[in-house]
């Protein structure tokens, strides 16, 4: 059982109030004097701590407001609760904690201003970081020994290699989801076997491409993000420029390049497994002999629908590596940055490479690839 | 104010205080440690180190770069329990302790790290109150917005810096809010690693003396690790000197100088060291014909 502070108030013979504080004064008993005293309606002339056997900063602190607001006298004071008042009555103590901030209505226009100036001013960071991108590239073509080529090995095995066992598994799955399903309409029309045609054609053209993409931004864009933003924060960046380094060519390039290259790649590995998924539940549930299946696929898809497939892949890489590095280089103030950097690097490679997608549909049929 | 009301008052503030707060510590050694052992892999950081702290003193823990300060520190307060050996901290046993959960004694203490290790969403207030809202529920918000900003202040940074995020101060107020939020719940004992570390000589002076104010005024116990030999002469009681995995030596400056030890000899008098004492004597001797003259 804690022991709190106390006190209780008395008419000394000129009629004065005083408030005599009792208990110790410390930081763990404080809690009920401090809200009984913030409560008193009647004003103080005078408070005497003598009784007080303990006391340290948060008790001064409150002895002292108490003083201060009700302009009373202070009497029985020990040396060291002179001290410790002397200490803390620097502080008015007046005021928030928290930042500042600015009125209701000032803030919204503050904020709309600072997210229109924003948008301004990324767009230009943004230019800027393609520009620099674009010169490192051209660094490294009029003289290739700058290319980092460890690193670019190192960051194909993050993006490619060490992804190569959940990106199968996901695409062996759905292939398996879209042979199954596509098979119950197909049956409808006594068209079991066009579910090759259906598993084949969608695997090599759209989904192996685009579920990796979805795939590789949120495994390789968002640890591109973070990574460079925490060596953003660790000045690690600063000491590279300093030394002479580039970051752009030493840190973006690699991955840029890692990704570019994985990713037609993966795209081609998982539109094979996702046709390997179709072949596998196509034997079980339509009596496609697994090996009919994958022969039927060579006849039903089309050599343009494969290259369709492999001519996106580069593109998509580009833009997860571009969006991770980019919000990578923009976390300034602290931790939480590069988590919602992370987030919108993902957000933004997975919304981007959708949006190609659609483009990419759209001018292949025209040329013909349909 | 009637009975009645403050009954109420009394009820609600006991309802909000649900942790138990440890007494204060009346023993002679508010830090033990007794022969402990750290180790990384093969690398022995310390073998049958031990340490007695006295209270209200002020302990300098000195030793070249890589023996293992930093983890006696960390040790002590239970972040890296030694693989060997007990420490008593404030009479309970530190080493004996299984979680976070089971140290009751972290409200009794405040501990600085060297970067200042604030929470960088948090303002430097905020930081203050942190330990307040998770100890000490039951004090009303204002005043534990009051404690944040007088503390703000007791710790020599400027009023206006208390509503500042950590990013927007420079190296040396970090550490000056660190410290705010290391003395937040008026803890017995202070840690402080390498306070005065990459602050200029005016703003390490001024550290110095304001550890030695608060240690005077609030009666603390204040565990230093430095390499600052100003900050050695000036305000520690003690000095304990960390080599070859154990504490060889743990006494007074000029009872230290004694000791026929390569290092302690190679550190204390070194160039530095003799600037840093050579400007102490003359210190004390500016002192002297002043206090004569009274």
């Amino acid at each position: 059982m804690r022991v709190w502070a106390d006190f209780s108030l008395e008419q000394d013979d000129a009629g004065r109030t005083v408030a005599v504080l009792s208990g110790p004064m410390t930081v763990s008993s404080i809690g009920v004097v401090d809200r009984a005293l913030r409560e008193l309606a009647v004003p103080l002339d005078r408070v005497d701590i003598a009784a007080v056997p303990e006391i340290d900063t948060v008790g001064a602190w409150t002895v002292w407001r108490v003083v201060r607001d009700h302009e009373a006298e202070l009497v029985g004071a020990s040396d060291q609760a002179r001290r410790l008042i002397a200490a803390v009555s620097k502080s008015k103590g007046e005021g928030e904690t928290g930042a500042l901030r600015l009125p209701l209505v000032p803030r919204i226009a503050d904020g709309v201003g600072r997210t229109v100036a924003g948008w301004s001013r990324g767009t230009v960071r943004l230019l800027g970081f393609l520009g620099a991108v674009l010169v490192a590239w051209w660094g490294i073509m009029t003289s290739p020994a700058r290319m980092r080529w460890i690193a670019v090995v190192r960051q194909a095995e993050l993006v490619g290699i060490s992804a190569l066992g959940i990106i199968g598994l996901m695409s062996f799955l759905v292939g398996i989801v879209i042979a199954q399903q596509g098979a119950i309409q197909l049956e409808q029309f006594g068209a079991e076997m066009l579910t090759v045609n259906l598993t084949g054609r969608i695997a090599f053209r759209e989904l192996g491409v685009l579920m990796t993409a979805i795939m590789v931004a949120g495994r390789s864009g968002s640890s591109f993000a973070a990574q460079i933003g925490t060596m953003k924060l660790t000045e690690e960046i600063d000491a590279m420029r300093t030394i002479g380094v580039s970051p752009v060519e030493a840190l973006v390039i690699p991955r840029i390049l890692a990704a570019v290259v994985m990713m037609p790649l993966l795209g081609f590995y998982a539109a094979v497994l996702a046709v390997i998924g179709g072949a596998f539940i196509s034997a079980f549930t339509l009596g496609i002999p697994f090996m009919t299946f994958l022969l039927r696929i060579q006849e039903v898809v089309p050599l343009h629908d494969v290259w369709v497939g492999l001519v996106k892949a580069p593109f998509f890489g580009l833009i997860i590596a571009l969006a991770g590095c980019y919000q990578g280089m923009q976390v300034k103030a602290n931790a939480e940055e590069v988590g919602l950097r992370t987030t919108m690097a993902v957000v933004q490679a997975i919304f981007m490479v959708i949006v190609l997608d659609a483009f990419f549909a759209v001018f292949f049929t025209e040329v013909g690839w349909g | 104010m009637s009975p009645d009301e403050l009954g109420e008052i009394r009820d609600d503030v006991a309802d909000a205080a649900r942790r138990r707060i440890p007494g204060a510590f009346r023993g002679e050694f508010p830090i033990v440690v007794e022969g402990i052992r750290n180790a990384f892999g093969d690398q022995v950081v310390h073998e049958g180190l031990s340490l007695q702290v006295r209270r209200g003193e002020i302990i300098g823990v000195v030793g070249g770069s890589g023996t293992g300060k930093s983890v006696l520190m960390r040790s002590i307060i239970g972040l890296q329990p030694p693989s060997a050996g007990t420490i008593h901290v404030l009479g309970e046993d530190i080493t004996a302790a299984r979680g976070d959960e089971d140290i009751d004694i972290r409200s009794r203490w405040g501990v600085l790290f060297q970067g200042g290790a604030l929470f960088s969403t948090l303002t430097v207030a905020e930081n203050v109150e942190v330990p307040l809202r998770e100890f000490y529920p039951e004090i009303g918000d204002e005043l534990r917005r009051e404690i944040a900003r007088f503390k703000v202040v007791l710790s020599g940074l400027p009023e206006e810096a208390a509503n500042k995020y950590p990013a927007e101060l420079s190296g040396g107020m970090k550490k000056r809010a660190g410290l705010a939020r290391a003395l937040a719940l008026d803890p017995e004992l202070l840690f402080l690693d390498e306070p005065t570390a990459g602050l200029d000589p005016i703003g390490a002076a001024a550290f110095d003396a304001l550890t030695k104010e608060l240690q005077d005024t609030l009666g603390l116990t204040v565990f230093l690790i430095t390499h600052d030999l100003d900050t050695l002469h000036e305000i520690c009681d003690r000095v304990a000197v960390i080599a070859d995995r154990r504490v060889i030596a743990c006494d007074t400056i000029p009872n230290l100088l004694t000791l026929d030890h390569p290092w302690i000899q190679e550190y204390f008098n070194g160039p530095r060291g003799r600037a840093a004492e050579a400007a102490q004597h003359r210190i004390k001797a500016m002192d002297k014909p002043r206090k004569a003259g009274d």
